[in-house]
């Protein structure tokens, strides 16, 4: 047999995305490209108002329209017991509203058509007589005496709270701070984002009338959780129900929830016999579907006579929106974000968190963030820098004082981490290499001379990302594996099999390189299959930079399996013993003479056609991998920023990021990865933000008011890597897709404060914009 | 995002045109390079009966330099203006505006007289036209009619334009003595609307302003023309004093509105450096253009 050599492929090799083929030749598969024989359409009439009782729902002149099928209300869903659904935080949320709406953009009626356009004109002849009710749009506003009640759909629920939740050790922070030497406080908002993926969320809902199988497209992270949570919901067996997730256009934590929308169009195909289309809308996402922070959040930091951090003590308030749906280990009230200690050895830490009911949407899901830690480092991180701009010490210095040690690895933290690994000094110093950062400061002495303004922003984070494991971390009680599953075919070739679910970060590419490198078959050669619940193992999916953790070790470790069955073909093939064989990457030979030596393809071919006596023939397996602890990725982000004193315009001028996310499979996705996220944090520090008026109605609706950066206005990014290693992952790497948006936003308005700490700025809000600067400026005799 | 019904014409001739709104004008809307009237259809804002296409009706897109004074045709889009390369010494404004014009998307299928007709206070070419002193010539079955830019922006999104009208072309005198002009732009990102925006036009004669027009963008109900700032600085050497003073006249002409873009007394301030700043950077550019 001959053996056509090959590339391999294996990790550390930037090799080139296998999808990207299929995208940039507009020949992938999205949920809207899909058209099944006699599909409908379904549109949604959303809430007008933030607040309001239903009084009556008139759907007669819909019915009646050209093309209407059907028109579905909350009391029809209500004869199913379908208008209330449970959310992934343990809370209900009405698919369609039967009592009040809680939210502008909420959920009310459902129009099902031959077309969209049809189903759309029927809406607007949909009559809903609303009372309008006051609106609630902060947690202060929630809390308030008298405050209208939100929920009262829920028995016992007298109030807007939600929960309170708390980590750390209330007494040992209260003694660190009784014996502080200065305590620095500083309040912020870190305001309503939204994941904004390009592709809006969406379903194509089959029910078979014949044999009750649901087949369901949809677009989701995690299609295996999401079947479990459907079959609970609907009642429907989880054998009858599949779900695909075919390519998927950005989801960034916005498509791991379950949405209306998905339960009405999958009870519609059930009602009707024939597949129903729904497709969000540009509004639609940004209005409705899982948004991510909106946390109001006070941090002190008590520092000793050394100026060495000694206590940390954080409260916050979260505003959650109309329903609980976070989407976030079930444990976890506040998610991670009691990771809020970041990189600093901090002795004594206590954080309470308090969630209250607001008349927005919601759905706190972790949008490119591993559950809230990018609150927790943007905290840490601003109050760090201010921490040395009031004691009049370098950013860098004091951050190099209060480190974590390499020697002090494995860390506890005060709140009850355990960090894997970190070098926090040698990122730090990285950077500030690269950067220029002594220059850079002489450089912003001479300019204040002149009156200029310009700042140099810091932010050193650390993440804690690619849960579980499973006994701390589930999701509605399912622990937070995940699996793989790898066949060999006879030639050589190979199928993965993944639980996890790709939206663009490149699966089908690193995790071939994985197996590349642990069973020695060309990258190329691997194909690897996921999002189909039908022909994949069971996982949690993908979100909070969790599938190399998770889904990656499995990978690697089901290698390992198919390798040691291939030592023994390899044994029987050249007649020897296994522990006299030599491996190397895609070959076994024998001890001293490496002549003697079969590839893993004939390996493989001999699995399905020369066994040794015994032996079960094939070579494949899977692995359900559940991680013994989370991995810590950090880094640091260092940005130079100049103000414009007319205007408030903030310029970046420069962004160098150093990374460490251990060992890196694809440097280039990595790197991709860190690209996208800075930019990502531009934006949220600088533009984005999902604002209410006081009546709830919601003005980032759209692209125009929803300001996602692009290449035009963001910088130049400057990215370097230091490389340690996790102990505990099977091939030493940590998650990275999200380091950037969790680290960044810190540094830029690190910067910005910087720049402006001589004038007495202290703190501006993100996003910081212009006119923000420019009050900042003018209320202390600023301009030009 | 999807538009309820309408019916589309596109005529071939203006005469066609004009017969098609002179029958049907109340419920039509002309469409040209639909980069604002279909996000409005989609959002479904605007639900016209007919759409009128004026894409097939030659000579729309000439852009013609004539005795130092420019025609645009009603059809030229926003790309042909930045790419127009006689621009950049004869009506720099118009070649500096151009490329602040929404993104190259946009640009590259948007209009300038769709712009204008669309008559958003937040548009950038209105307030170039005003700082010019264009005029518009409307065409319609009854005939043609030229009306000055500093007429046409009657209220927001509201032109004086009938509904049996069309605008056919842009008319821009030429200036006097030696001239220069820039648009300054404040906008949250690229594409966006602006925040605030001011054209200037100067135009001198012997070392003293013989003209300056000073438009306004998204600062006022409509764009609107800053004339009281312009006057004062006609017959001046432009110091700067006299530049100060113009640029306080400006800010206080300007009557912007509390918006997710910012405060209105930010804005007017903003229009105060701008102004300032693009008056400095004309007189500077016409001194390096002398020596």
């Amino acid at each position: 047999m001959s053996v056509e050599v090959r590339p391999l492929g294996g990790i550390g090799e930037s090799v080139k995305r296998k999808e990207d083929a299929r995208f940039l030749r507009g020949k992938g598969n999205y949920l809207d490209d899909l058209t099944l024989p006699g599909m409908l359409h379904m549109a949604i009439l959303r809430s007008p108002h933030a607040h309001a009782r239903i009084r009556a729902i008139d759907t007669s002149m819909a019915q009646a329209a050209p093309g209407v099928v059907a028109v579905v209300t909350g009391e029809l869903l209500a004869q199913h017991k379908l208008a209330w659904m449970p959310t992934l935080s343990g809370d209900t949320q009405a698919v369609l509203a039967t009592d009040k709406v809680r939210f502008q953009g909420q959920e009310v009626a459902c129009v099902v058509a031959e077309t969209r356009y049809q189903a759309e004109d029927a809406l607007q002849l949909i009559d809903v007589d609303y009372e309008v009710l006051p609106a609630i749009t902060s947690p202060q506003q929630a809390m308030a005496e008298g405050a209208p009640l939100i929920r009262d759909d829920k028995q016992g629920q007298q109030d807007n709270h939600i929960y309170h939740w708390e980590a750390g050790d209330r007494e040992a922070t209260d003694r660190a701070f009784a014996s502080a030497a200065k305590v620095v406080r500083l309040t912020t908002h870190y305001p309503r984002s939204h994941p904004a993926p390009l592709e809006t969320c969406g379903i194509v809902a089959d029910v078979n009338p014949a044999t009750g199988k649901a087949t369901l497209y949809m677009t989701s992270q995690a299609p295996h959780a999401i079947r479990t949570v459907f079959s609970l919901v609907a009642g429907l067996p989880e054998h009858q129900i599949r779900i695909i997730a075919p390519d998927i256009g950005g989801g960034f934590g916005n498509k791991v929830p379950v949405y209306p929308g998905y339960v009405v169009a999958t009870a519609a195909s059930l009602l009707l016999g024939r597949p129903v289309k729904w497709v969000e809308d540009r509004t639609e996402n940004l209005i409705s579907t899982g948004f991510a922070r909106d946390f109001h959040m006070t941090g002190e930091l008590a520092l000793d006579h050394d100026n060495r951090m000694i206590g940390l003590r954080v409260s916050l308030l979260s505003d959650n929106g109309a329903f609980y749906a976070d989407a976030q280990p079930s444990k976890f009230r506040a998610g991670l974000f009691h990771i809020v200690t970041g990189s600093y050895d901090i002795p004594a830490a206590h954080v309470t968190a308090d969630g209250y009911y607001t008349n927005k949407a919601p759905g706190g899901v972790a949008y490119r963030c591993s559950f809230r830690v990018t609150e927790a480092s943007f905290l840490i991180e601003r109050l760090v820098t201010n921490a040395a701009l009031e004691l009049g010490i370098d950013q860098t210095e004091l951050r190099l004082r209060n480190f974590i040690r390499p020697e002090q690895f494995p860390y506890r933290s005060a709140t009850g981490w355990v960090y894997d690994s970190g070098d926090y000094q040698r990122a730090m110093r990285l950077a500030m290499e690269k950067l220029g950062y002594e220059d850079l400061r002489r450089e912003q002495a001479e300019r204040r001379a002149r009156g200029e303004l310009m700042g140099i922003g810091v932010a050193s984070f650390t993440e804690v990302v690619g849960a579980g494991h499973g006994a701390e971390f589930d999701i509605m009680g399912l622990r937070m594996f995940d699996s793989a599953e790898l066949r060999v075919h006879p030639t050589g070739k190979a199928v993965l099999k993944l639980g996890v679910k790709t939206q663009g970060q490149g699966h089908e590419t690193t995790f071939a390189q994985i197996v590349a490198q642990e069973l020695g078959i060309p990258a190329a050669d691997v194909e690897v299959q996921h999002g189909d619940t039908d022909n994949t193992p069971y996982g949690l999916g993908t979100y909070a930079s969790r599938s190399t953790p998770t889904a990656g070790a499995a990978t690697a470790v089901v290698s390992r399996k198919l390798r040691d069955k291939a030592r023994k073909l390899a044994a029987h093939l050249l007649e020897a013993a296994e522990e006299d064989l030599e491996w190397e990457r895609g070959r076994f030979f024998v001890r001293g003479s490496p002549e003697r030596a079969k590839t893993i393809q004939e390996v493989a071919f001999a699995a399905y056609t020369n066994l040794p006596e015994g032996m079960e023939p094939g070579l494949e397996g899977v692995t359900y991998y559940d991680p013994p602890n989370m991995t810590f990725p950090f880094g640091t982000y260092m940005v130079v920023a100049d103000v414009d004193r007319g205007t408030g315009q903030v310029k970046v001028r420069r962004v160098v990021a150093v990374d460490d996310c251990g060992v890196r499979i694809n440097p280039m996705i990595v790197e991709g990865q860190i690209q996208g996220g800075l930019c990502e944090g531009w934006g949220i520090a600088f533009t984005e933000q999902i604002t209410f008026d006081p009546d709830g109605n919601c003005i980032g609706s759209n692209f125009t008011d929803y300001l996602l950066p692009t290449a035009w206005e963001t910088p130049e990014f400057e990215t370097y890597a230091t490389v340690t290693p996790s102990p505990h992952h099977p091939l030493g790497a940590k998650g990275v897709g999200e380091s950037a948006t969790v680290g960044s936003p810190a540094a830029y308005v690190n910067a910005v404060i910087d720049a402006l700490w001589p004038l007495g700025v202290t703190n501006i809000d993100m996003p910081v914009t212009p006119d923000k600067v420019w009050a900042a400026l003018r209320a202390r005799g600023v301009g030009e | 995002m999807f538009p309820g019904s309408f019916d589309y014409r596109a005529p071939t001739t203006l005469d066609e045109a004009t017969t098609v709104l002179s029958e049907r004008g109340e419920e039509a809307k002309v469409l040209a390079g639909g980069q604002s009237l279909i996000p409005l259809l989609k959002l479904r804002l605007a639900s016209p009966a007919l759409l009128v296409d004026i894409g097939r009706i030659p000579g729309l897109d000439r852009i013609e330099l004539r005795d130092g004074g420019l025609t645009i045709g009603a059809r030229v889009r926003h790309a042909d203006l930045e790419r127009d390369r006689r621009l950049a010494t004869t009506f720099a404004l118009l070649a500096e505006t151009a490329p602040w014009v929404s993104d190259p998307l946009v640009r590259n299928l948007g209009t300038v007289g769709g712009s204008l007709c669309h008559a958003d206070p937040a548009g950038d070419w209105g307030s170039v036209m005003l700082a010019l002193g264009a005029e518009l010539v409307l065409r319609s079955r009854a005939g043609e009619r030229v009306v000055q830019a500093s007429s046409f922006f009657v209220a927001p999104f509201e032109p004086a334009l009938r509904p049996d009208e069309l605008l056919t072309e842009i008319r821009i005198p030429a200036p006097r003595g030696r001239s220069a002009g820039t648009y300054l732009k404040l906008e949250r990102k690229v594409g966006d609307f602006a925040t605030v925006g001011v054209a200037l036009q100067l135009e001198m004669t012997d070392g003293h302003v013989a003209r300056c027009g000073i438009g306004l963008t998204a600062v006022a109900p409509t764009n609107r023309e800053a004339t009281e700032a312009g006057a004062a600085l006609v017959g001046k050497e432009l110091t700067d004093e006299a530049i100060a003073k113009a640029a306080q006249l400006a800010a206080a002409a300007a009557d912007p509105r509390d918006d997710i873009r910012g405060p209105a007394d930010y804005k007017r301030d903003v229009v105060r450096v701008f102004v300032q700043r693009g008056l400095r950077t004309l007189r500077r550019s016409l001194e390096e253009a002398r020596s």
